[in-house]
């Protein structure tokens, strides 16, 4: 817990990459392995559960702090973070340092389950009344289920790689997929002939930046595969010892949600895995992601259901092929062996179908290609160098994605709220409104896309402009107008505009513009029906 | 009621006087002279002795300005005044006042923990108390000064250690002399932004361990220095020239991480000179007082914590007194700061 604790704080303090790597390899080489597999499963966000309600540890907290419940709310507020208003409450004047190591620790809150609330509440009190203030906080972020760091997983990748001598991406390959730091060995794990025999095992995804900067600095274009880039779920779908596995690039083995992909098992030959993009598509065409919810959350698949969005992937990369991993072959060849798979399977067409490849002579054309995406139910484009290897996660210079300017549309701040975090104490979070007649109109919140100095603007500007509280909301004085930048736009039945919008962020403050120059309810319809 | 809260700050009718108005008036008594407290314009002034010279140089060296020691007794058609310790900065009082049996102490910005410069806060028994509430919540509980001060010195060996210069940022009147009564006995050159040296020599405090900031000067001693800046100089381009450095921020508000990061702090010490949470019940159960009105802060949830918790009569009353500002556009970043920068 100590050594954890202390990995936390080193991890946290700086925000450059080989410091933090050498923090990890540190830890994993003066740590058991008990305790690294947690810490491992800790740091690329494979936690468990909390193993306390919330409400019990607020009860508690206030409770030993002689703090009354509304005076913990109201401190939770300003807080902004659950684990530190319990820390900063309890005010530990311990210096002592714990001797329970991380690995008794979560396996005590595994425990826990079987306790009854009594026993709980005392062996959490005793960790809170013992633990110094660093560690208090470590501990209370563990049992809110809320531990989070800096770091990610490549960078703990390769430090287990620096620690363990073994290839960085074999080792990222190893720890994919859903393993559980509780019946799992590290020693395992790191064990060579552990690796070949699992069989759902994915390969971790390749992914793209965004462009950013101009496209002839990409050199000789003849040298890019293009391709669309899909607005659907990517995935892998492994077929290995007559089984197959859907996995989503959130790590979810999703093969129970898309029996769509059931048959390949007969129509792919064994050891293979195709990596591509999930869609619904009807008649050759691709349908709203908001279809693909539908799909996706609803939790009995119906017939019904099942035949109105039927899925398909657009597959455009193979990574594996008579069980070999074919990651390291130029993308060209492995395009190739891909076409060569599919055309020749009975899911041709079916199941899968091939992402089409585009051609293009000049960098100067590629943007008219680019625009064409939304009107076929894309993003915009991938460009890939076709010698570019399957590289495990998310590296520069191979592959960029490139998409569509997305919507914009400029509107008024009408309530703000402080936010959480980092941005705890300052109104961060606001909700915009746009003109319908002479009214505003709320139809979207957006929590991003100010800088700094910004927040801190409109944050005073807020204070002074309050008009009322609701709880920690504040209507303000209807006058600034911010540009609002989003992905999509959807009817929603749930929302009360009657829209709703997909990835809303600010895009800048429009200083420029006074309040009557914001746009119109009519404007957001407009967009939306040409959408549609 | 002896005093009443008017549009131009808190008011005693009887004796014709203001206490820290923030509009020109006739008579006021500073309790400080933060600028949030002490503003320009009144025709008359009356402060505590000590803070004579800074008041002076804040406002203008031809004020009408009289001092008074701690516990000594002014009475103003029949009014009772006094001045005792408020603990917050130097010179900085709270005010007492008594009419026929009425006691009201009006405290100004207070803090209880002593900090090792400012005379200690002095709890003075009343009915009536005015309670400033910057850090009314129970999630703000500050160090002592000595564990403060040791953290700080370590902090400032190990970056000269590391062969990086430290930045050390604080208000330039209160926090920058507590820093500096810290960091004294360090063998590191000690550089001091030009409103901090001023505000030094204002106070007369001077030492000639401390050098005034000048261009070139980081260049020509050629090693690791510790810089003292206010609030106004993080993030701004003058800092780069004393790359590579650590910057460290003091303020309460550094007890709370989001602040901490906001801030791009490499390291916040929770150094402040208002009373925590412990503090402030401390120094308002310790008065006797029934009614307390609560200024600046948080304000709403203190005076209902009291009232809940301690059954007093406790109520909000709006100031423009701003305690420790948040932000970096705090009560003290004055033209004048960016002008001697």
């Amino acid at each position: 817990m100590k050594t954890f604790s202390d990995l936390y704080y080193e991890l946290d303090a700086t925000t450059k990459t080989n410091p933090k790597v050498e923090a990890l390899t540190n830890y994993f080489l003066n740590t058991k392995p008990e305790d690294s597999i947690w810490a491992i499963a800790l740091l690329v966000g494979n936690r468990p559960k909390r193993p306390i309600k919330t409400s019990d540890l607020k009860l508690w907290s206030a409770a030993l702090a002689n703090v009354s419940e509304w005076l913990f709310d109201d401190s939770y507020s300003v807080v902004g973070d659950l684990a530190e208003t319990i820390t900063l409450l309890i005010n530990s004047k311990s210096g002592n340092v714990s001797e329970v190591s991380l690995n008794e620790l979560m396996r005590e809150f595994e425990g826990f389950s079987k306790l009854s609330d009594e026993e709980k509440k005392e062996r959490v009190l005793e960790y809170w009344k013992k633990l110094s203030t660093k560690e208090l906080y470590i501990f209370n972020k563990l049992i809110t289920g809320a531990f989070r760091v800096g770091v990610s997983k490549l960078l703990v990748f390769k430090a287990l790689a620096k620690a363990y001598n073994i290839d960085e991406k074999v080792i990222a390959h190893r720890f994919i997929g859903n393993w559980k730091p509780t019946n799992t060995l590290l020693t395992d794990l790191l064990k060579e002939d552990e690796f070949s025999d699992s069989t759902s095992r994915p390969y971790p995804f390749c992914l793209a930046y965004a462009l950013d900067f101009e496209l002839p600095e990409l050199g000789d274009i003849t040298e890019w595969q293009i391709e669309r880039k899909y607005d659907g779920i990517r995935g892998q779908i492994i077929v290995r010892h007559k089984q197959v596995f859907v996995w989503s690039r959130g790590e979810e083995l999703l093969t129970e949600k898309f029996p769509e992909f059931e048959e390949l098992i007969e129509f792919l030959p064994d050891g293979t895995v195709i990596d591509g993009e999930i869609l619904p598509i009807v008649e050759g065409e691709i349908k709203s992601f908001n279809q693909m919810q539908k799909r996706t959350t609803r939790k009995a698949l119906t017939k019904k259901i099942l035949q109105d969005i039927p899925l398909k992937m657009v597959c455009y990369d193979l990574l594996e092929k008579d069980g070999k991993d074919l990651r390291d072959l130029p993308l060209e060849e492995r395009r190739r062996l891909l076409e060569e798979i599919i055309t020749h399977s009975k899911a041709f067409n079916s199941s899968l179908v091939l992402a089409p490849l585009l051609t293009c002579d000049k960098w100067d054309n590629l943007n008219e290609l680019r625009n064409q995406a939304k009107s076929v139910g894309c993003e915009g484009l991938m460009l890939k160098r076709k010698d570019s290897n399957y590289e495990t996660g998310r590296k520069r210079g191979k592959w960029w994605k490139w998409k569509v300017d997305p919507y914009s549309i400029d509107a008024v701040l009408i309530y703000a709220q402080s936010g959480h975090g980092r941005r705890a104490n300052l109104f961060t979070d606001y909700t915009f409104a746009v003109w319908d007649g002479d009214v505003l109109v709320p139809f979207t919140k957006a929590y991003s896309g100010l800088t700094d100095k910004e927040i801190f603007e409109v944050d005073a500007w807020v204070k002074k402009n309050t008009i009322e509280k609701f709880g920690p909301v504040r209507s303000v004085t209807p006058k600034l107008v911010f540009e609002i930048a989003f992905e999509g736009i959807n009817e929603s039945p749930r929302h009360k505009s009657g829209i709703a919008l997909r990835f809303p962020r600010i895009s800048r403050w429009r200083k420029d513009k006074i309040l009557s120059e914001a746009n119109t309810k009519q404007d957001l319809l407009n967009l939306l029906h040409a959408n549609t | 009621m002896l005093l009443q809260f008017d549009k131009d700050g808190i008011y005693c009718e009887q004796a014709g006087i203001y206490i820290d108005p923030w509009k020109p008036v006739d008579k006021a008594i500073i309790t400080h002279a933060h600028s949030d407290h002490a503003r320009w314009g009144s025709k008359s002034y009356l402060a505590h002795h000590d803070s004579k010279g800074i008041l002076k140089y804040r406002l203008g060296q031809d004020i009408n300005l009289e001092t008074l020691d701690y516990n000594e007794l002014i009475t103003i058609n029949g009014v009772k005044i006094s001045l005792h310790p408020a603990g917050h900065i130097v010179g900085s009082a709270q005010v007492r006042l008594e009419y026929k049996g009425e006691i009201w102490v009006v405290s100004g910005d207070y803090k209880v923990m002593p900090d090792g410069i400012t005379v200690p806060f002095e709890s003075v028994p009343c009915h009536h108390f005015i309670t400033e509430s910057t850090f009314g919540l129970p999630i703000y509980n500050f160090p002592e000064a000595d564990a403060l001060n040791t953290d700080l010195k370590n902090w400032c060996l190990k970056n000269q250690a590391a062969g990086k210069s430290s930045v050390v940022i604080g208000y330039s009147l209160g926090k920058a002399q507590r820093i500096l009564n810290c960091i004294d006995d360090l063998q590191i050159p000690i550089i001091l932004h030009g409103a901090i040296y001023n505000t030094n020599e204002a106070l007369g405090l001077t030492n000639e361990r401390y050098i005034r900031y000048a261009a070139g000067i980081k260049k020509s001693l050629n090693e690791p220095v510790i810089v003292v800046a206010p609030p106004s100089a993080i993030g701004s381009s003058w800092l780069r020239q004393f790359d590579p450095y650590e910057l460290g921020v003091c303020s309460g508000w550094m007890q709370l991480r989001g602040a901490r990061r906001r801030r791009n702090a490499d390291m916040g010490f929770i150094m402040s000179d208002h009373a925590d949470w412990t503090g402030l019940n401390k120094a308002v159960l310790a008065t006797g007082a029934e009614n307390i009105y609560v200024t600046h802060g948080y304000k709403s949830i203190y005076a209902k914590w009291l009232t809940r918790q301690y059954g007093l009569n406790a109520v909000t009353v709006d100031t423009l007194f701003e305690g420790e500002a948040l932000e970096q556009q705090d009560a003290e970043t004055t033209q004048e700061e960016e002008a001697s920068a």
